[in-house]
């Protein structure tokens, strides 16, 4: 049986409560107003990398949701404005000193900001939280390039792999490009980041843009993506949120294609929220943030679970 | 032997990699917010002792290995093997001089160690932390050295020189950690 006591000190839960009433203070002091979304829906993400907790529900089944996004857009089309969330996601598998499969995620947009300006605001709010880190930005391609010695954007994928056996010895076979990079990137640039204090990737390659809008005036085409890390730690994720319904369907269908050829399941494509976007969405950027490994930074806590009342396993 | 996936490798748990038998010592989780999950595992190589790291991607799986640790009493050697016995089943097994490697030095009749089998085989032989042993050569103590410290080298019976302080005499049992080689204390009774 696993321990009936909590897996944090209590010092650790009286800094979750401590840090919960400053971000929420951030954001009310700039007008940013709080709000709840449902956390089973219909629908859940098309994305290939990510699998969902489902619930058996009455008469259907329903999804946890792995972020607050669709959701949060939805409020954004029917005018919000700028808004911020404070909640848990569900992320099945994920389980490691990095992550828990239940976890909680600050997620926020502002209408009006470009992704550099939305960097600007988390790096404010990370001045307020992680004092004395200083921060930098850096484009994706001259980390892999300063790191690695090598042109992330046309790098082949024999030249990749070579890169990562030449680095990490026998690695998995038949990874595709996208693949590779993210192998390199986890497991040669992060940890070359634990001691540059705060560090936000831009310019992400067009296949890893998520659901960032398009730079069409930069060559090779990048994403308005932003990745924020901190002592090597993967904090936040932000978009330039991409706007356009029609190019947001291609992806999922193109996320769709993807999880056919890995043998996933194909997932629906969240109609609710495809029709918010055809309604419109103002410009926006948003930003997901991991709460609880935000709480780790703060206290140089080793593991998730050292942060958490009672972890996955023992729960 | 069954498979197992990334997400049921745990510390102790034995499998087979590129047709060794290892034992599996952490498993990193890695993955991107937006990306590919992998599974960092260091693996000892039970044959060699040797540390392995490998990353994986995440569900892939690898076979189980027919592996089993067991307490077993050490008889005698051969000259090319040595020679244990299940003290319950009386079953012997005969291990190899790669399968006994270091812990040669401390083989000691009627001891118990533990021998890993793979295949029913012994594989690897760990002694235990603690042993007596009989020093059966040391230059002489010197009488009024107890209290200042000071060592000198003494052979034990199975061969193993270990560090002794200069009161210990030849013919006296002592009591050795076996993972550091360094000697403890005098035997309780000698």
């Amino acid at each position: 049986m696993a321990d009936w006591r909590p897996s944090a000190e209590r010092t650790a839960l009286e800094a979750r409560a401590a840090l919960l009433s400053q971000l929420r203070a951030f954001f009310q002091s700039r007008r940013v107003l709080e709000v709840e979304t449902p956390l089973l829906c219909t629908s859940g993400v098309t994305d290939s990398a990510i699998e969902p907790l489902i619930v058996p529900t009455s008469p259907t089944l329903r999804y946890l949701q792995t972020s607050p996004e669709y959701a949060m857009k939805r409020l954004l089309a029917a005018g919000s404005g700028d808004i911020f969330q404070i909640c848990k996601a569900f992320r099945a598998g994920e389980y490691g000193r990095k992550h828990n499969p239940e976890y909680t995620i600050l997620e926020w947009y502002r209408l009006s900001f470009d992704h550099h300006a939305m960097i600007r605001e988390v790096a404010e709010l990370l001045g307020e939280l992680l004092p004395h880190r200083g921060w930098q930005i850096w484009s994706w391609a001259a980390l892999f390039q300063h790191i690695l010695e090598v042109d992330g954007h046309v790098a082949t994928l024999a030249e990749l792999n070579a890169v990562a056996s030449d680095r990490l010895g026998n690695i998995p076979d038949g990874l595709d490009r996208d693949a590779l990079l993210d192998l390199l990137f986890t497991h040669c640039v992060e940890p070359a980041l634990a001691s540059w204090g705060i560090v936000f990737v831009v310019d992400y390659p067009a296949s890893q843009a998520a659901l960032a809008r398009l730079l069409h005036d930069r060559s090779p085409l990048v994403g308005a993506r932003f990745e924020c890390y901190v002592d090597g730690v993967e904090l936040a994720n932000g978009y330039w949120e991409c706007i356009d319904p029609g190019e947001l369907e291609r992806r999922f269908q193109q996320d769709n294609q993807r999880r056919e050829v890995a043998g996933l399941e194909v997932r629906p494509i969240d109609p609710l929220f495809l029709a918010a976007m055809t309604s419109g969405v103002p410009p926006c950027s948003g930003v997901a943030l991991g709460v609880d490994r935000l709480l780790a930074l703060r206290l140089g806590a080793g593991s998730l679970a050292d942060v958490l009342s009672f972890d996955w396993e023992r729960c | 032997m069954a498979n197992f996936s990334t997400n049921e490798f745990k510390p102790g748990l034995k499998v087979m990699l590129d047709g060794e038998p290892c034992s599996i010592l952490e498993n990193e989780y890695v993955k991107p917010g937006k990306g590919q999950a992998f599974n960092r595992v260091k693996l000892r190589n039970l044959k060699s002792g040797r540390v392995w790291e490998r990353t994986f991607k995440s569900g892939d799986s690898l076979e189980g290995a027919d592996v089993m640790d067991v307490e077993l009493e050490y008889s005698y050697t051969d000259g090319e093997f040595f020679h244990f016995m299940d003290p319950i089943s009386f079953e012997q097994h005969a291990a190899s001089q790669d399968a006994v490697g270091d812990t040669q030095k401390w083989l000691k009749e009627q001891e118990k160690y533990e021998v890993t089998l793979y295949n029913g085989a012994p594989i690897s032989v760990t002694a235990p932390n603690f042993i007596e042993l009989e020093i059966t050569e040391t230059d002489p103590g010197l009488k009024g050295d107890t209290a200042q410290g000071g060592s000198k080298p003494a052979t034990l019976t199975t061969g193993a020189v270990v560090r002794v302080p200069l009161f210990i005499s030849q013919g006296e049992v002592i009591k050795v950690d076996t993972r550091s080689g360094e000697y403890v204390s005098r035997a309780s009774k000698s």
